[in-house]
């Protein structure tokens, strides 16, 4: 035990070789330092995408930060962020513990849950978009008037059920991060809770939850920064509609850049996805707490 | 061991050369004909047209291995983003595909497009074959940037014989009329209009008849000059005004903004029975003859011209949507492309043959000297029908979001949408819209 915690301490100091990171590091420069500074530069000129590229100084972003339509991409972006938190997080975290187990039948079930998993968001939207027709949908083909909801086209719902496709489409992505987290636990936490009489109920939330604090940071974190990026899916479902309802800041980015020809105003936007994006991860990871290097394992 | 490796190494080699095949057969096209890297390129839309430009660019390739096109298609709302952004990065295609108006002078003002003048006035054929009103559409300051490529497109408001049966009533002739159907299909079950909210474009068709009822085309006229404060013309406002009396009285169908044109369901609500009219492009009937042949054959579909409105400017036989489409040859390709291009349009378009597949399938061909052959056609009621209505039109206004610049025509639609949606009132619009001139 000694030994090998002092070979693995002098294998940190000494470390490998700096150089590893090179490759990871060109790419980095290439495809995200670059194109950003190229963004932050767009940001501060005039150009709609086929003649010249003209200074326009902060007009730009004066434009943006003055529209209201940006202002309401910024709330709903909001709104579906939360809201798919609050909905996928206890479901996938349930999923997550309840296909931990060792059953052949929660195998069996694991397969079932991931199967959208395995499907693009352009697909998932297309078949959802028929399902949900009022007219052609499966409230007309079941004839179940109940369902037969202007569910894409009424302002009030169509955030929910937007929330809803991304919870259909993400959750089983959480749920294997939550699975893998389960089964790190180590069985013997559970053994001793038994001894002491500790109830299901009691275990998950005494050993289990806690255990599982940076599974869900990390879930959390991609959760929070992926629903900046919820773009193709709604775009595909709802085109950003009915009127600005579903219109996201990556869509509202998407739809001024290349529909309105406004690349300035476009790659403002962009800049303000990534300071957010940025600071949502930030404030993500000092949640985690200071002590991160700590081990939630036994005996550590 | 070498052995294994060898043999994985004759595998590689194999699975290399048949993924090169494969891809070679690719490339190749229906038509057979080798089309190379340096082959003009050329996007068409998917939809009614489809078929017969494929079987024209097929027909093109065979006769003239040299000069190939390679041709690949988009949907409408998709192609628009593309080819813009592809132009825009000097990698579009050698046929730009387009509709005129402000779209295409944003392409001339970028010197993106060849100037055709002189290819027309050295080829006169080319220029005697189509009707005069077509061709200037496609003219940005008096030279030719664009010549037309297949047939009218005027907006026409389709309704359905059997419903209409159904409820003893007759197509509307006035704007009046057709506000007092509403309630009667409504009672009957039926949604009075079909409309493909989600695309947006469907419900500018709308506000560009309304207007030229109402104001005349002059309306629209002055809005495409610039001129300041153009669209507080009261036409404008009317029309919008009533738009909204329109969604208030339930006019369109249950859902009507979350319906995608593209997918032609707004259409199938007609022909399915679900919708009694629908206000759309010459096109569908094209789509219509494809998807629903048993209606269009039976000859349960009709079609008008958009009511009169009562005190309104305009001639009620004024039309609005697309005079035609449009290739433009993009001024970025290579020599042989664009020499490619012009042959094309000099001897491979509108051939006998073209014309011909254009009226099978249901359209009408801006070339003159056609009335024979769509009489002969067993769509004559429908193609002698638009053709009257364009040849007799004393206006034709083109698509208000091909017209304006595209920075304008986006926030018109935008704007348009949430009229429909009544969550701005017209006067808002109005004032919106007229901050967009000169932009």
């Amino acid at each position: 035990m000694a030994f090998t915690s002092t070979a693995s301490r002098r294998a940190r100091e000494s470390g490998p070789s700096g150089w590893l990171a090179a490759p990871a590091l060109v790419f980095f420069l290439v495809f995200a330092v670059i194109p950003l500074a190229g963004v932050v530069a767009l940001s501060f000129t005039k150009w709609d995408g086929l003649s010249e590229i003209t200074f326009d100084g902060v007009a730009s972003w004066a434009r943006t930060l003055t529209d209201p339509v940006t202002a309401n991409a910024l709330w709903v972006t909001a709104k579906i962020m939360v809201f798919s938190y609050v909905v996928q997080t206890p479901i996938s975290l349930l999923l997550g513990v309840f296909t931990a187990g060792g059953q052949r039948y929660r195998a069996v079930l694991a397969v079932l849950y991931f199967l959208p998993l395995l499907l693009s968001s352009a697909a998932i939207a297309i078949a959802y978009k028929a399902l949900l027709d009022p007219n052609f949908g499966m409230g007309a083909g079941l004839g179940l008037p109940a369902l037969a909801q202007d569910w894409l086209g009424n302002s009030d719902l169509v955030l929910f059920v937007v929330v809803f496709v991304i919870a259909w489409q993400f959750v089983p992505f959480h749920t294997l991060i939550y699975q893998g987290g389960v089964r790190q636990i180590p069985g013997s936490l559970y053994e001793a809770a038994q001894i002491d009489g500790a109830g299901r109920l009691q275990q998950f939330f005494a050993i289990t939850l806690p255990q599982l604090k940076y599974t869900i940071i990390t879930s959390s974190t991609l959760m929070a920064v992926g629903s900046l990026a919820y773009f193709d899916l709604i775009f595909v479902l709802t085109g950003g509609g009915p009127g600005y309802s579903t219109r996201l800041l990556p869509l509202h980015m998407y739809l001024t850049g290349f529909k309105a020809n406004d690349m300035g105003a476009a790659s403002a936007l962009g800049v303000i996805l990534v300071v957010v994006g940025l600071a949502l991860a930030l404030i993500l990871q000092r949640l985690g707490g200071t002590n991160r290097k700590a081990s939630q394992l036994e005996g550590a | 061991m070498n052995i294994r490796k060898l043999r994985t190494a004759a595998t590689a080699v194999a699975a290399g050369a048949l993924a090169l095949t494969l891809a070679a057969c690719g490339s190749a096209g229906p038509g057979g004909a080798a089309v190379s890297a340096d082959s003009a390129t050329m996007w068409g839309l998917t939809g009614g047209n489809q078929p017969v430009l494929q079987k024209s660019v097929d027909a093109w390739n065979s006769a003239h291995a040299g000069e190939s096109i390679k041709l690949d298609f988009f949907a409408n709302d998709a192609y628009k983003t593309k080819v813009r952004t592809a132009v825009g990065a000097g990698q579009g295609p050698t046929f730009i595909y387009g509709w005129g108006g402000g779209v295409l002078k944003s392409y001339v003002d970028a010197g993106q497009v060849e100037d055709l003048t002189s290819f027309l006035s050295q080829n006169p054929d080319v220029k005697d074959r189509y009707l005069p009103s077509v061709l200037q559409n496609g003219q940005v300051n008096g030279k030719q940037y664009a010549i037309p490529n297949n047939n009218a497109q005027p907006v026409v408001l389709y309704f359905n014989k059997d419903l209409f049966a159904k409820i003893g009533a007759q197509p509307p002739t006035t704007w009046d009329e057709l506000m007092a159907l509403v309630p009667k299909f409504k009672a009957a079950g039926i949604a009075p209009f079909a409309l493909g909210g989600q695309s947006k474009w469907p419900d500018l068709m709308w506000l560009e008849y309304l207007v030229d009822r109402i104001g005349g085309p002059q309306a629209f006229a002055d809005i495409a000059a610039n001129k300041p404060s153009a669209w507080s013309n009261p036409a404008v406002a009317e029309a919008l005004t009533k738009i909204q009396q329109l969604v208030d009285a339930g006019g369109f169908v249950n859902g009507f903004s979350s319906i995608a044109a593209d997918s032609n369901a707004d259409q199938a609500l007609l022909y399915t029975g679900k919708a009694a009219m629908i206000l759309q492009g010459g096109w569908i009937y094209q789509g219509m003859k494809t998807n629903a042949a048993d209606a269009i054959k039976g000859g349960k579909i009709g079609w008008t011209t958009f009511p009169a409105v009562a005190g309104g400017k305009g001639d009620p036989a004024g039309i609005v949507g697309n005079p035609s489409n449009f290739w433009s040859v993009s001024s970025k390709g290579t020599e042989a492309q664009k020499k490619a291009a012009l042959d094309y349009v000099k001897s491979g378009m509108f051939t006998d043959a073209d014309t011909q597949t254009l009226i099978d399938s249901g359209a009408v061909p801006v070339v003159k000297g056609i009335e024979g052959k769509l009489a002969a056609s067993p769509d004559k009621d429908f193609l002698t029908f638009v053709y009257g209505m364009v040849k007799n039109a004393p206006s034709f206004t083109l698509s208000w979001d091909q017209a304006l610049s595209p920075a304008q025509g986006d926030a018109m639609l935008a704007n348009l949408d949430q009229i429909f949606l009544k969550k701005i009132t017209p006067e808002q619009f109005v004032s919106t819209m007229n901050a967009t001139i000169g932009k």
